[in-house]
């Protein structure tokens, strides 16, 4: 038994975490693509910042995209309530509020992600030190998640903490695609060009899947099989298959242990059945545009039924 | 007034002169000075780095900047010997027994105002006086189920209390941090010195709150925290005892009334509440009977209370007791029931009420310490030796306007215990909160308790609100 904000507590903390990881994965991504292209970097930075769905919040505060401004918006502005501090902080605060649920490894974890990130992004981060500060985000996010899993107890505590983090994970990475569908659309790609390959290799980075594609698909990159990779491929921990799995698990333990099924459920489930036994090329031809756009909606109403079915609010 | 000697003089708790270490400090002192001191600079730091890792923070009010600030720990332990605690428990435990048994006759019979040893308009035009609480008994009889009894030192043989807080005590926490903190940094310390331990704190608690549950409770009581949430000064402390106690913690949002219990909101619907351990003042508790505006407690608990189906703790209304007005009558209030002379000595006190102590506390304002009635935290107090001209003109002002707000102490000299600094330690003034757990028939009180320390030379406020630190408490077992 816990209490409703408890659950809502650890849901939101979860998602935030995830969410600062996958900021720094996409700034990350998107230096690198504006090393490498020739022209046109700052329409990276727009199409970096409508995959972190925070262009509108942008746009609200400065009247052209340029890079360093999208990486200290992305990174620092408090005005930008997605930016990795502001998760952060958040983070931070929902965990304060489910301290009583958090073993004290996952909580101190939390706590000094915080501090660290409150010291090195309390100003402008330098270029020099870009690399840096973004590979600390990983490594801090990252030991929450080593300590959350190995010392919580595998109870509704985690259960909730997990469906957060895959609501968020599928969230991103359906956003990821959907900002860059059209160049996965066989009718414009230039196959062989350098720049498709540069922006290929760019989404499966912006997912730190540029290695493991490879260990996958025995070929050169293909936009088909990046978008099977992406969104159907049951073992790559960052699809919208993999993470939906993960969502219908902890729904099912849920279900279990208070025997009690709820709307939720059948949603998941649902949204589970649209990636089982599917072609990735029906998909295309059907319309990745639109697959994706449904998708996001799927999940977003998710979210919703869980808060309603566990009394988040 | 005391002798000028004695106040420039203030009794060091470690040492006797410069080369005669007291007895309750000499294995500590040997330890001492085996110690290289930078490895102890070290440690201090180390100490800081785990306060900030595990959150051990406060929120202070109206400092957007330093919203999170930590306590400054000092390593150096405050030792009391079994012998001067024993004397100091049987001291506290009488206080505390008194308290309860005033507030059960203040609510009631209220027999100690007919037998004119307090006036009636003392308790009765007291804002801290709660006439919904007339004609009402908390369950198991107990008001007061967690209290901390400050209290200060001018000598060996010499304690006062400073106040009787006893309605939501807070710094327990720090207690028990501040020991867990000690034990991880000098674990031969705790092989060399057999020191009583306070580590089972949250579990007396959870029993002692648990023995007072409701006559609707069946079963085994639930017991559930209640914070006004993550931005309050001690949230920190509620989590703390709510985690180490295995109870909820839970925020007013999280409660309503159902089916004439108090329940919280939780993933299978509305489960019944048994215990409140309620972190939020009278004020707040219920917007039906107290403040309507109030979001941080529960609509209909008194009506709940009423009825036997909840426990409150600490009860409402215990705030008369520990009223800065009540305090100078806790002599009479001690020996009125329990038929004995207090133990423990109350520090004389001027009711600024009262004409004569009032002209008396302007002539001497330069040598007392004048506090707001209902002021806490040491803020709105003056310390009359250490403030400038122009401040006690302004507080004189304030006094005239309204006397009855204000009490006035002659400015005790503290005695000091050494903190670690720059150059070695140096003494600094002390006061010690021992907390004391009341159940049905059972007081107890945990040997130690929290240490607060000025950090400062020759200052005399210990609040962690005005820059004071703590230190870990030491009983000795012997």
């Amino acid at each position: 038994m816990m209490l409703g904000r408890t659950a809502n507590g650890l849901f939101w903390m979860f998602r935030y975490i995830e969410r600062a990881e996958n900021t720094a994965r996409l700034i990350d991504a998107g230096v690198r693509m504006s090393l490498t292209a020739s022209n046109g970097s700052d329409d990276e930075w727009v199409s970096v910042l409508k995959s972190a769905g925070a262009e509108d919040a942008y746009r609200q505060h400065h009247e052209t995209v340029t890079g360093p401004d999208a990486i200290d918006f992305l990174l620092r502005d408090t005005a930008n309530p997605s930016s990795v501090m502001s998760v952060i902080d958040s983070a931070r605060n929902n965990a304060r509020m489910v301290r009583t649920a958090l073993t004290r490894e996952a909580w101190e974890s939390t706590n000094e992600c915080w501090i660290e990130m409150k010291h090195r992004l309390s100003r402008r981060v330098r270029d020099t030190d870009l690399p840096g500060v973004l590979d600390m985000i990983k490594q801090r996010t990252g030991l929450i998640r080593g300590a959350f899993h190995g010392t919580m107890l595998r109870n509704e505590i985690f259960n909730f903490s997990r469906i957060g983090t895959f609501i968020e994970r599928a969230d991103n990475t359906a956003r990821i695609l959907d900002v860059k569908y059209y160049l996965l659309l066989p009718a414009v790609t230039y196959v062989g060009s350098s720049l498709d390959n540069v922006q290929w290799v760019s989404i499966l980075r912006s997912v730190s899947a540029h290695r493991s594609y490879g260990w996958v698909y025995e070929s050169d990159l293909n936009p088909v099989n990046i978008a099977d990779f992406l969104i159907l491929n049951g073992r790559m921990p960052r699809s919208l298959a993999y993470c939906h799995e993960k969502i219908s698990n902890n729904l099912g333990y849920l279900a279990a242990e208070y025997s009690e099924r709820h709307p939720a459920h059948d949603t998941a489930l649902e949204i589970l059945e649209s990636f089982r036994n599917r072609d990735i090329r029906a998909i295309i031809d059907a319309g990745l545009h639109q697959f994706l756009e449904d998708f996001i909606t799927r999940n977003a109403r998710l979210g919703n039924e869980i808060a309603q079915a566990y009394r988040f609010y | 007034m005391k002798k000028k000697g004695n106040f420039d003089l203030p009794f060091n708790e470690m040492m006797a002169s410069d080369d005669d270490v007291r007895a309750p400090y000499s294995k500590y002192f040997d330890w001492y000075r085996e110690q290289d001191r930078a490895r102890l600079v070290m440690k201090s730091r180390d100490a800081e780095a785990i306060f900030r890792k595990t959150g051990i923070t406060f929120a202070v009010y109206g400092k957007e900047e330093a919203a999170e600030r930590l306590i400054p720990f000092d390593i150096v332990p405050r030792i009391i010997s079994g012998k001067e605690w024993r004397r100091l428990a049987q001291g506290i435990e009488q206080r505390v027994a008194a308290l309860n048994a005033f507030l059960d006759d203040i609510y009631h019979k209220q027999e100690i105002i007919r037998a004119g040893r307090i006036p009636r308009q003392l308790i009765e035009q007291n804002v801290a006086f709660l006439p919904e609480m007339i004609g009402m008994r908390p369950p198991g009889g107990v008001y007061t189920h967690i209290i901390g009894t400050d209290i200060v030192r001018t000598g060996e043989d010499q304690f006062y209390v400073l106040e009787d807080n006893a309605r939501t005590p807070s710094g327990v926490s720090y207690m028990l941090e501040n020991r867990e903190t000690m034990m991880q940094m000098f674990p031969e310390l705790f092989h060399r010195i057999k020191v009583r331990p306070v580590e089972n704190y949250p579990m007396l608690l959870r029993q002692s709150l648990e023995a007072c549950a409701p006559p609707g409770c069946e079963g085994k009581p639930r017991v559930a925290v209640l914070t006004p949430g993550i931005y309050n000064s001690a949230y920190y402390e509620h989590a703390f005892l709510a985690d180490q106690m295995g109870a909820e913690l839970v925020e007013g949002s999280d409660l309503r009334v159902v089916d004439g219990r108090v329940a919280m909101r939780t993933t299978q619907g509305y489960k019944p509440i048994d215990v409140l351990y309620r972190r939020v003042d009278d004020d707040f508790l219920d917007p039906l009977t107290f403040r309507p505006d109030s979001a941080l407690g529960v609509a209909g608990i008194m009506d709940v209370y009423r009825a036997g189906n909840i426990t409150i703790a600490n009860a409402p209304g215990t705030g008369i007791s520990d009223d800065k007005a009540i305090y100078s009558y806790m002599p009479e209030i001690v020996e009125f029931y329990t038929g004995r002379k207090p133990l423990l000595q109350n520090v004389p006190t001027w009711r600024c009420s009262e004409p004569e102590s009032l002209q008396y506390v302007l002539d001497n304002l330069a040598d007392l310490v004048v506090k707001e009635v209902h002021g806490s935290g040491g803020y709105g107090m003056l310390v009359g030796p250490t403030a400038s001209k122009k401040d006690r003109a302004s507080f004189a002002a304030k006094l005239k306007a309204r006397p009855g707000n204000y009490i006035a102490q002659p400015t005790l000299s503290l005695s000091t215990v050494p903190i670690l600094v720059k150059k070695g330690v140096a003494p600094r003034h002390v006061d010690l909160r021992p907390f004391v757990l009341v159940s049905p028939g059972r007081i107890q009180i945990i040997p130690g308790g929290l240490t607060r320390v000025a950090l400062k030379a020759g200052s005399l406020v210990v609040n962690s609100s005005q820059g004071g630190g703590t230190k870990d408490t030491w009983v000795l077992e012997d």
